[in-house]
């Protein structure tokens, strides 16, 4: 884990919507599989960088002053006429109210209908002999458990970086990425919000490769 | 007739049943007085109940694992919001997104498990009148439910009391009559009014397919939590809803054995994980 100083040079990775006059305050390498949480002012800008490629960056988002406020993914689906997130999606929670925006997005569409993956939702996918394996709803549950959400907090959550279409017979699946190193998006948060990120340690399916790389996360100021 | 004493008010009170006795009630004691359309096979002398959900309003119900609960569409003009909760631990809750992706589908119709976040089946869906189709999808598990400020822009008033209630205020209603807050409510499906996803990922509102209805059974002991109100994408600029008769009659979960059970292989291993934690509970014989 690193986190750089403040510095007035934005990095080369943050794409330009974000880092033009930008002061970046936290930089950090998400290892693989790993939980990361952090409160993002309001204001404030996450980037989340895909270092590796097709890597699923699984996030959940709360208002920081009232976690009952949380991301709901039909509220955000509700305000706009697409099945994806991408540049311009604005995340709301189950009140309809916005928490953070996407401001810039390099990778082109992401997704909020899968959900995460979980050691219970593994032994149906894939057999029972998988649930052993680590999953996103333990670093939800860890991560949370830090900042007092426990498992009535957890709700369907977005897939950055995670390819999920949907077939006009509703056929829907998670399928091989669109996504490339270094390729990134940002989310500019609308009021002071809790997110929690779990970087995706799935290995039975393309979400991540079927090799969990490490995420890139910097905060920015403007 | 006074109610200015205790002995009056209770007189008035009491009046009032039979003063009614025109109108239908709502919850029909017994459920076998029911005279509704039923599942072939089904008499209403089976029900253990029987309610109408008027347009707007909602209801919640505790059903044995086992329970058969239909809910019906009676005008076609009813948009059901339904959320399912394990009745013994209800952190454990409809998960739609491990429903959607677990199941390969995002158009729920007969056949088709809605699963817990425990990787369990809560209820599997045997019935669908609607004709849930690829080119028609009658039912979504995509969008949700109402809000407050949503419904407030569209109709002009998302209050429970007033004439275009909002779904979550209807759920967060029917949740705290089980102790449970606006946090137990996760996103939930609806029935009765279909919306299709084109090849780029654009939604289109379809509607609804006439009067209708679907069954579910209970597969663990449940509560169930049902509201009457428009579908969030309901592109009609008057606030549409109608009535949902609601009847449940009693059964068996599904077992080895039934062709649900190994219909796919992924529903199989949540009938294998629902029945192993009814067994370890005792619930089972
Ligand atoms: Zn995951």
């Amino acid at each position: 884990m690193t986190t750089a100083p403040a510095t007035a040079a934005p990095l080369a990775i943050v794409p330009p919507e974000v880092a033009t006059d930008a002061v970046v305050i936290h930089d950090e390498t998400v290892a693989a599989r790993n939980p990361w949480t952090r409160v993002i002012a309001a204001g404030d800008t996450l980037t989340m960088v895909d270092v590796g490629g097709n890597q699923a960056v699984d996030f959940l988002v709360y208002d920081a002053h009232d976690t009952e406020l949380r991301y709901s993914a039909p509220d955000t689906l509700q305000g706009q006429d697409t099945i994806y997130l991408t540049t311009g999606s604005v995340l709301r929670d189950a009140e309809h109210g916005p928490l953070m925006t996407v401001v810039a997005d390099t990778c082109g569409r992401h997704d909020t209908l899968g959900g995460a993956c979980s050691k219970e939702s593994n032994t149906l996918r894939y057999g029972h002999h998988t649930r052993a394996q680590h999953a996103c709803v333990e670093n939800f549950l860890l991560g949370g458990s830090r900042h007092g959400l426990g498992k009535r907090d957890l709700v369907s959550n977005i897939n950055w970086f995670m390819n999920v279409p949907v077939d006009p017979d509703g056929a829907l699946g998670i399928v091989d990425g669109i996504s490339a190193p270094g390729l990134a998006v940002s989310v500019r948060a609308e009021r002071d919000v809790l997110v929690l990120i779990s970087n995706c340690p799935q290995i039975n399916n393309p979400c991540n490769g079927f090799d969990p790389t490490p995420v890139r996360v910097i905060v920015t100021r403007p | 007739m006074t109610t200015a004493t205790t002995t009056g008010a209770k007189a008035h009170a009491r009046e009032q049943e039979l003063a009614a006795a025109a109108e239908l009630p709502r919850v029909l004691h017994p459920a076998s007085a029911y005279v509704g359309e039923l599942s072939p096979g089904v008499s209403a002398g089976d029900l253990v109940w029987a309610e109408t959900v008027p347009p707007g309003g909602y209801t919640s119900l505790v059903v044995a694992a086992g329970t058969r609960v239909r809910v019906r569409d009676t005008t076609g003009d009813a948009c059901a919001h339904l959320l399912v909760f394990h009745a013994d631990q209800p952190t454990e809750r409809l998960n739609v997104a491990d429903t959607v992706k677990v199941q390969w589908q995002a158009f729920l119709t007969a056949g088709h498990l809605l699963l817990s976040d425990q990787g369990r089946a809560l209820a599997t869906i045997v019935e669908d009148t609607a004709g849930n189709r690829a080119d028609a999808p009658r039912h979504d598990a995509l969008f949700g439910t109402s809000t407050l400020v949503r419904n407030a822009e569209r109709y002009g008033s998302g209050d429970v009391f007033g004439p275009s209630p909002a779904g979550r205020e209807l759920f967060a209603l029917a949740a705290a009559k089980h102790g449970l807050t606006r946090r137990d409510i996760p996103p939930s499906v609806t029935f009765f009014e279909g919306v299709s996803v084109s090849d780029d990922g654009r939604p289109a509102f379809v509607g609804s397919s006439g009067p209708a209805s679907i069954t579910l059974v209970a597969e663990l002991p449940l509560i169930v939590l049902l509201a009457s109100t428009a579908h969030p994408l309901d592109p009609r600029p008057e606030f549409t809803a109608g009535p949902l008769d609601v009847v449940a009659w009693p059964g068996a979960p599904t077992v080895p054995g039934d062709p649900a059970w190994d219909a796919t292989p992924e529903g199989r291993r949540a009938y294998e994980n629902s029945t192993a934690h009814r067994r370890t509970r005792g619930a089972d014989r």
